[in-house]
């Protein structure tokens, strides 16, 4: 595992809008070698190279949390300024127009397309690692290897769009990654898959390192 | 098209946050060690680990919370703890502090509301249900759920109970079976093809595991979701690879060790 240097540790946000557990993505960045902070404080976030938006549990209760805690005009003002922005599992979803699990409680609209649930043919969740299908190159998906397996627990995915960089096979080919432009995101968990999902989360921390740089 | 990926999951005792009944497989410096013993699983290809607490005295259930935090710091894979877990706060507890599930047994039993309490609060993904099964006397599909490691009956059916808990609310089960546990000569095939076939979410098949293909028959005959197993890791006969590779040679899916 390839880590940034001490002296290089680029400042990560992890936005806190106060639900459940937002811990282990805080810990992956930080194993990976970024100065990760799990904050709401517009300062902090303003200060950051990258900002990311984790989330766990169901889409409308995240949601109304994050618009709660003012967080989602936060995240749309660093989305919008070009800063690295990487969505994790229901951080992904938040960033669609919607979901079909809570239609009244609207999305951040970032991408056009909606959450649908898992087709009923499968169990749902699904609550497995399964196998990245890469359908366009991108540096999320850098030096993976031949396989890459991720950890995913979902019962509801982003509808496959132009965005998507990568699909699992379950019921059908399932959204598993998109990116466009600064904002990257994962239906799975990255920080909890194995040394892949850390690749995964060091290459955001590159990106990120090297975009304040270029920024500089 | 669907990917169905058979888990591979070593299990761990704990006892105030100290890995014990002997590990023992080469480069492990301390085998105490649950954050080491967990990382070199991982490195072998585990895609799951469970840690069972046998902590006795509950006020050192602290030291559990304590492992999940160290764990969750160092090692990058799904976790589940079970043991002693009575209430929603003590599921919260070692969730906040990291673990990716908790697994709950006898609590449930004697208030099987806990389950829903747990899958409502945290998401029914957290919420193991671990049944303790031994055959009811010659009977070959007729099975009772004990507590108590095996020596305490409840008087409940198995089979009811695992319908049960998957009406309550728990994601998966963690099914072992007191009559092969730790004989070594396999799962007991009838109990586990029996639970698979009687709920919709996943089983974990545990208990009786000596050689590899013990795994494949599990998962084949079955039914099984995926497979635990302690000795056989533990003291170095088989790596979880080892197991990968036995399984995909049977044409069982499973996620290719690094």
């Amino acid at each position: 595992m390839s880590t940034v240097k001490a002296e290089e540790r680029p400042l990560l946000a992890v936005l806190d809008y106060g639900i459940g557990n937002l811990h282990s993505a805080h810990k992956g960045f930080s194993h990976v070698g970024a100065d990760t902070r799990l904050t709401a404080d517009r300062g902090l976030i303003n200060d950051a190279c990258g900002v990311v938006l984790p989330g766990v549990g169901a889409f409308g209760p995240c949601m109304r949390a994050l618009r709660a805690a003012g967080l989602d005009e936060v995240a749309l003002d660093r989305i919008g300024a070009g800063v690295p922005f990487f969505g994790i599992c229901i951080g992904m979803q938040m960033l669609f127009a919607g979901s079909a699990e809570a239609p009244e409680v609207e999305g951040l609209g970032v991408f056009a397309q909606t959450v649908q649930p898992l087709p009923d043919t499968v169990k749902r969740p699904q609550i497995q690692w399964n196998k990245l299908n890469v359908h366009k190159k991108h540096p999320m998906l850098n030096d993976l290897g031949d396989e890459a397996w991720v950890y995913f627990v979902h019962s509801y995915a982003p509808e496959v769009g132009e965005e998507v960089i990568a699909t699992c096979d379950y019921g059908g080919p399932v959204t598993a990654a998109v990116a466009r432009d600064n904002v990257w995101a994962a239906q799975f968990h990255p920080e909890k898959s194995g040394a892949t999902g850390l690749r995964i989360l060091s290459n955001f921390v590159a990106y990120a390192s090297d975009a304040a740089k270029v920024a500089a | 098209m669907t990917v169905r990926a058979i888990r591979v999951i070593p299990c761990l005792d704990v006892d105030a946050g100290r890995v014990v009944k002997g590990v023992n497989f080469v480069d492990i410096r301390d085998a105490g060690d649950p954050v080491e013993l967990a990382a070199a699983y991982d490195a072998q290809g585990a895609d799951e680990l469970v840690f069972l607490d046998i902590t006795a005295s509950s006020d050192q259930r602290d030291t559990t919370v304590q492992m999940a935090r160290a764990v969750a710091e160092q090692v990058f894979i799904p976790f589940t703890i079970g043991g002693g877990i009575r209430t929603v706060d003590d599921a919260r507890r070692l969730l906040m502090a990291g673990a990716d599930k908790v697994s709950v047994m006898t609590a449930a039993i004697k208030r099987p509301v806990l389950v829903t309490e747990i899958s409502r609060e945290f998401g029914a993904q957290c919420c193991v249900v671990a049944i303790d099964a031994r055959r009811v006397d010659g009977s070959d599909d007729a099975f009772e759920v004990y507590t108590h490691g095996g020596r305490t009956r409840t008087g409940i059916d198995a089979l009811e109970w695992a319908s049960e808990v998957q009406r309550l609310g728990a994601g998966e089960i963690l099914l072992t079976s007191m009559d092969t546990d730790g004989t070594k000569d396999g799962f007991d095939i009838p109990l586990t093809s029996a639970v698979t076939a009687a709920v919709d979410i996943p089983v974990i098949a545990s208990g009786g595991v000596g050689t590899l293909q013990h795994m494949v028959e599990g998962v084949i005959d079955g039914g099984a979701d995926a497979v635990l197993a302690a000795s056989i890791f533990h003291f170095g006969e088989h790596t979880v690879a080892d197991a990968k590779r036995v399984l995909a040679a049977n044409n069982v899916t499973v996620r290719p060790p690094n």
